[in-house]
């Protein structure tokens, strides 16, 4: 199939379509509208149905529902409109009910601003609503990548019966790149026969339902979950190495930050320091088996992010102490720049070498 | 010997754990029943509340859901958006609809979402210990208005099945009550003809069921019904608000 130059909040929800969404439901909040109006406009000839809900609130109960009732289902929002849905989230991964949430970060806290961030980090990995949850989180760096991960997506949430989350920004979703739908990976994925769709008289009830009032119960399913969530962990985890074979100084960054980061590796490089990139593309699971591949060479690690420090702690886990780990970051919707990176290289660089 | 009263297969053969005296036995088995008369289980898909009701996801034999507190109408709502052909109705105390669910249910029965709402309403909040709600009487003590509710700084109760009625996704709303036999009986015709509506997909249907709570209230079980009949009828007047074949007034 040839490539079709895409905008990325156009380029996601068609890729959902091809991953099978027939179910959308969302609200209206800046920078992801575009996604719930393509919705809108192609679900239905798709033989789908798009509904604009009363708020998040009802968008992502309704997901829940209807990933419930068996459907492939999704929800799009931004940062606050997330904090939002995380009540229904954390009862989505309580009743194992599957489901894909797009996240496309803007600046915080509160109202903030409407311009791409990387503030969600802790919100989107940390699970974020209440109990002792996680759900897989891919961080696309460019519009192919998305799309890839979004087609795909709806068979890890079947896979698992749980809630996938793409997290992007607003550049992931305002920008254009040339994009090809390709065929994901054939998974195997059990039948749902634990969907409400009605009993037809011949089997016992189903319940989607995450109370468990016995505390025995309860330990059971969050003994279920964790077994699910090492599953992620060996299955899932998803990273990209960029010149780290002899790096001296290694970036850890993902998404947006993470293409910058690369044209200051390229220019680091010509300037004689040997750089490269652990790119975290799930930033839960976290690749922090990437940090095993690298060689004695390194010296030292720089966190780069759209915030004030989130990743960081990831990165220090997979650090374990062997490495200084140094950060660079700007919030609230700036940028940060090629040579503001090189130049916290640099001066990294020149007190550990 | 002959069978003269049974259990309805509309409910599961489980041992429910309301309080002694509670309405909410009534009110399930009356949806149970109309169910198994419109022979309707094999089709119907449920969503339980939180509050009293929160475990009713195991009394109906049916498939069902347990939804957060308050958003069961939009959850029903993606159920029945999936399966448009199923029977899909909600089971919601007065906490739960006409608190922290208003935005839920006041948007479903605007969107005419063709579903079925169960509404109990015993103006209290039951499994938490009896505090204020909504739907609370003026004057009425709970844990949290000790001195009687005060409606300058609380509000007045809200009427939930007005309100809604004003609403033109609204297809059936009717105000019914449980305190007697009679009553009984006209709340399960209401039942029915909420279930019809939305078979008939006419649209949103509730029937708002005044219940007791004698365990929050504080009385027995024979005063709370007279309780009921003397303090929560006046107020809240039973009759039909809005139905699919009656020109509505506006």
């Amino acid at each position: 199939m040839e490539k079709i130059l895409m905008k990325g909040n156009e380029a996601i929800p068609q890729a959902a379509i091809r991953g099978g969404c027939r179910f959308f439901f969302g609200y209206p909040i800046t920078p992801q509208n575009e996604i719930p109006e393509y919705m809108s406009r192609e679900l239905p000839k798709a033989g789908g149905t798009f509904l604009q809900a009363e708020s998040e609130i009802g968008a992502i109960n309704m997901v829940y529902g209807a990933g419930g009732a068996g459907a492939r289902v999704m929800t799009s929002s931004s940062s606050p409109g997330i904090a939002l849905k995380q009540e229904g989230i954390s009862y989505i991964v309580g009743s194992e009910v599957p489901c894909v949430i797009v996240n496309m970060m803007r600046g915080g806290p509160g109202l903030g601003g409407i311009q791409p961030s990387q503030a969600d980090y802790f919100q989107s990995t940390r699970g974020g609503g209440n109990g002792d949850y996680y759900m897989p989180v891919f961080a696309p760096a460019n519009i192919q990548e998305a799309v890839d991960i979004m087609i795909e997506a709806f068979d890890i949430a079947d896979y698992y019966r749980h809630p996938v989350m793409l997290l992007g920004d607003g550049m992931i979703g305002q920008m254009m790149e040339p994009v090809e739908f390709k065929e994901p990976p054939k998974r195997d994925l059990p039948p749902k026969d634990w969907a409400t769709d009605g009993t037809g008289g011949t089997r016992e009830p189903n319940i989607i339902n995450s109370l468990r009032l016995d505390p025995a119960d309860l330990e059971k399913l969050n003994i279920k979950l964790q077994k699910k969530y090492q599953e992620m962990r060996e299955n899932e985890t998803r990273y990209e190495m960029f010149h780290t074979e002899d790096a001296e100084f290694v970036f850890v960054s993902y998404g947006t930050s993470s293409r910058i980061v690369k044209n200051a590796v390229n220019q680091l490089r010509e300037k004689g320091i040997k750089a490269g990139l652990i790119r975290p593309i799930s930033v839960w699971p976290f690749p922090h088996r990437a940090f095993e591949e690298l060689p004695a060479s390194v010296r030292a690690l720089m966190a780069v992010e759209m915030s004030h420090g989130q990743m960081i702690d990831d990165v220090k886990i997979g650090a374990a102490g062997r490495w200084p780990v140094g950060f660079h970051g700007r919030s609230g919707g700036m940028i940060p720049t090629e040579a503001e990176i090189v130049e916290a290289c640099e001066n990294m660089f020149a007190e550990v070498k | 010997m002959p069978v003269v009263f049974d259990r309805t297969k509309g409910l599961t053969d489980v041992e429910t754990h309301y309080c002694p005296g509670c309405t909410h036995g009534i009110i399930h088995r009356l949806v149970g029943e109309v169910m198994e008369e419109m022979d309707l289980l094999g089709n119907a898909i449920g969503v339980a509340p939180v509050g009293c009701s929160v475990l009713a996801y195991k009394y109906f034999n049916c498939d069902m859901h347990e939804a957060a507190h308050g958003r069961a109408p939009a959850m029903a709502t993606g159920v029945k958006r999936v399966h448009p052909d199923n029977t899909v109705f909600t089971y919601q105390g007065d906490g739960d609809l006409a608190s922290i669910g208003t935005n839920e249910i006041v948007h479903a029965a605007h969107r005419g979402e063709n579903i079925t709402v169960i509404f109990v309403n015993n103006a209290i909040y039951g499994m938490t210990g009896g505090q204020m709600a909504p739907t609370t009487m003026i004057g009425q003590r709970t844990t949290t208005s000790p001195l009687g509710r005060d409606a300058k700084h609380t509000g007045e109760p809200i009427r939930v099945s007005e309100m809604l009625a004003t609403i033109n996704g609204s297809a059936f709303i009717e105000r019914v009550s449980v305190h007697k036999p009679a009553h009984v009986r006209k709340a399960k015709k209401a039942i029915r003809a909420a279930f019809e509506t939305q078979q008939q997909k006419q649209g949103f249907s509730l029937v708002e069921v005044l219940s007791t709570c004698p365990t929050n209230w504080g009385i027995p079980p024979v005063e709370a019904l007279q309780w009921l009949a003397d303090n929560m009828m006046p107020y809240y007047p039973l009759g039909n608000f809005r139905h699919p074949e009656k020109e509505v007034q506006s």
